[in-house]
């Protein structure tokens, strides 16, 4: 009885190296596969995704025309007020579909599939949070079209405009790290969607999003202001709008960096836990 | 005689609400080219062999290795070499058909236009090709098993793991991916095949082995299993308890084995069926005994374990149970139950 080592596979041109140019080659691939992946699964679900849009131009509508009228926004109007809260808002609800589609994955067993393919082991997180950044930035376009629709006028330029937008994708694509954390750990889709509106909610809404904090009560105003939700808002509103508009006396550059600091410090601190929540889970 | 396939003293534990011995010092050889069965109810611990075996469980004790390489230390190597078919169809719902199948061609690292043809390949081969770029919802059980091992098949491995490839299918569909399956080995591809169905094995297996509560309890060709066990069994129902009790002494000593009496049922495990029916059918009528059914069929897995342990299966311990989401364990208890819908049985002749 004899025992074959076989080190070279069967088909040519699947390549075995273990060279870090080569990993990192393939890291990339197949992370554009995947993420062209969930990307289809996307466009094959379109209600998904027009149903994912409807809920924030209802919240645009509803604060625009019914409450906005009794919010004081003091020097800007209350719709240049309003988008950058509403972009954030957007966003942050679209970065829990990574947490939806993990765990879906998981559920599936497509992930079981994954895992005895030689690919890349990074490459299902990487693929699902960069599809859902592109998701993203598809639905911030159709926010701003509706912005501009019920009369949203940024003042700083398109430069300034496109710095605030490129702002809240980035933080966003860091709170997706976040959720991915939730999706892996929750034990189905259904459940990792109401494990992350408890999350969301709060920070979305005792925030800057929809009224100045200066309207709340003072224990509420620490936390309100510098939550990473609210400085992100006050950093995409300074952009878009001028610093004038956050009504805190603050410049531009203190929110940006605020809230570059923000996503750097959840990217730093969630990519590996959701990496080892990854290899962890079986 | 080269091995594919080695399984040293496997051991795993689950830590969950309770621990859970999946696998028990499990060891078996595979050899290069042939159908491996392994053989168990639900819970006995094959899935989690498998999942070892195709590196996406390490192992707490012992080592496995496929064409000699480690399945922990060389575990990309080994995924580049293998294919896995599971008990879930994991496939890709959103995409088509042949979507699917260049998914799993690209992250398998072959050139884009290797896992074009190939594609097309696969789907004609599983009868596919109508349906490839339809959208998976649109598929049937069979059509998704099939696409499943398709899947598998996308690299050309030379090593196959099946995870219960027709648990759930209906008989039509079972018997198309046998079919299917018997080609493959045709073509030289070592397949290791995990079932519930002794009739599934018994095709599709060269050698088998037996598994119980993370251990292997019997090992051995197909034939002499069967040749252990007795090759039919004789069920005779009767219209009383007190006449089945008759019957179970009349029909004593007919086979290899003892006769169980089961309210007003008697099972007895027989060599020659024909022969051991008219031995039976003469004894019972000297008795003046009249059973209500009589019937001659295969051994079931269940008539296996009664041989081999002298208990029924039990599928109340699943594996990995406490890992399953609640969604799961529904859907497994769903196949469970289809599964006692469709007995695999054959040759009754009430």
């Amino acid at each position: 009885m004899t025992t074959t080592t076989v080190v070279a596979p069967t088909v040519s041109g699947a390549p075995h190296s273990t060279g870090l140019a080569s990993n990192l080659r393939w890291l990339v691939s197949d992370t554009l596969t995947l993420t062209k992946r969930n990307l289809l699964a996307v466009t094959r679900i379109p209600e998904a995704l027009f149903f994912s849009t409807v809920q924030p131009i209802m919240f645009v509508l509803l604060f625009r025309y019914v409450f906005g009228g009794a919010i004081d926004t003091g020097p800007v109007s209350y719709v240049d007020y309003l988008l950058p809260g509403i972009f954030v808002q957007t966003v942050a609800f679209g970065s829990v579909s990574t947490a939806i589609g993990l765990s879906e994955d998981l559920q599936k067993g497509i992930i079981e599939r994954f895992r005895a393919l030689p690919m890349s082991r990074g490459a299902v997180l990487l693929g699902r949070t960069t599809a859902d950044l592109v998701r993203n930035v598809f639905v911030v376009i159709i926010m701003t079209v509706v912005g501009f629709l019920v009369g949203f006028r940024p003042t700083e330029g398109v430069a300034s405009f496109m710095a605030g937008i490129g702002l809240i994708l980035l933080f966003a694509y860091a709170l997706s790290w976040f959720f991915a954390i939730v999706g892996l750990s929750a034990p189905n889709s259904e459940t990792a969607q109401v494990m992350s509106f408890p999350l969301v909610f709060p920070l979305t809404f005792i925030s800057a999003a929809f009224v100045t904090v200066g309207s709340m009560p003072s224990w509420l105003q620490g936390f309100a202001t510098y939550q990473p939700f609210s400085v992100t808002i006050s950093a995409c509103r300074s952009l878009m709008v001028g610093p004038a508009s956050t009504g805190t006396g603050r410049s531009t550059t203190f929110w940006v960096v605020q809230s570059l600091a923000w996503t750097i410090g959840l990217l730093i601190v969630f990519i590996p836990l959701a990496i080892r929540r990854y290899r962890t889970r079986t | 005689m080269t091995i594919a396939i080695e399984v040293d003293n496997l051991e795993k534990v689950f830590m969950g609400k309770r621990e859970v011995r999946a696998l028990d010092g499990v060891s078996f050889a595979v050899e290069e080219g042939t159908v491996f069965g392994l053989l168990g109810p639900n819970g006995s611990g094959k899935t989690t062999a498998v999942r070892v075996l195709t590196t996406i469980l390490r192992p707490d004790v012992g080592s496995a290795r496929v064409l000699g390489n480690d399945v922990v230390k060389k575990a990309a190597l080994v995924r580049s070499l293998i294919g896995l078919a599971g008990q879930y169809a994991a496939v890709d719902e959103n995409l088509t058909g042949r979507e699917n199948l260049q998914m799993v061609g690209k992250l398998n690292h072959l050139p884009n236009s290797f896992v074009a043809t190939r594609a097309i390949e696969l789907l004609d081969q599983f009868n596919l090709t109508e349906a490839g770029d339809r959208p998976l919802k649109t598929y049937s059980g069979g059509m998704r098993r099939r696409l499943d091992l398709a899947a598998a098949l996308v690299a050309r491995p030379t090593v196959l793991f099946l995870d219960e490839p027709t648990t759930g299918l209906d008989p039509q569909s079972r018997n198309d991916l046998w079919e299917v399956i018997e080609q493959l080995v045709g073509g030289g591809t070592t397949v290791l095949l995990t079932t519930q169905y002794l009739e599934e094995a018994d095709r599709l297996a060269s050698t088998l082995a037996v598994l119980d509560h993370g251990k292997v309890i019997a090992e051995g060709t197909s034939e002499s299993m069967k040749a252990d066990l007795g090759a039919t069994v004789l069920e005779v129902g009767l219209p009383t308890i007190d006449d089945a009790r008759r019957t179970g002494t009349v029909l004593d000593g007919l086979g290899p084995h003892v006769v169980l009496v089961n309210g007003t049922l008697v099972e007895v495990t027989v060599d020659n069926g024909p022969q051991a029916a008219m031995v039976a059918l003469r004894s019972l009528d000297a008795e003046g005994i009249v059973p209500t059914t009589f019937n001659l069929r295969e051994p079931s897995l269940d008539d296996v374990f009664l041989a081999l342990t002298g208990h029924r299966t039990e599928s109340e311990e699943p594996d990995e149970e406490d890992n399953l989401s609640p969604r799961q364990q529904r859907r497994k208890k769903r196949l469970a139950d289809l599964e006692k819908a469709l007995p695999v049985q054959t040759g009754e002749y009430a």
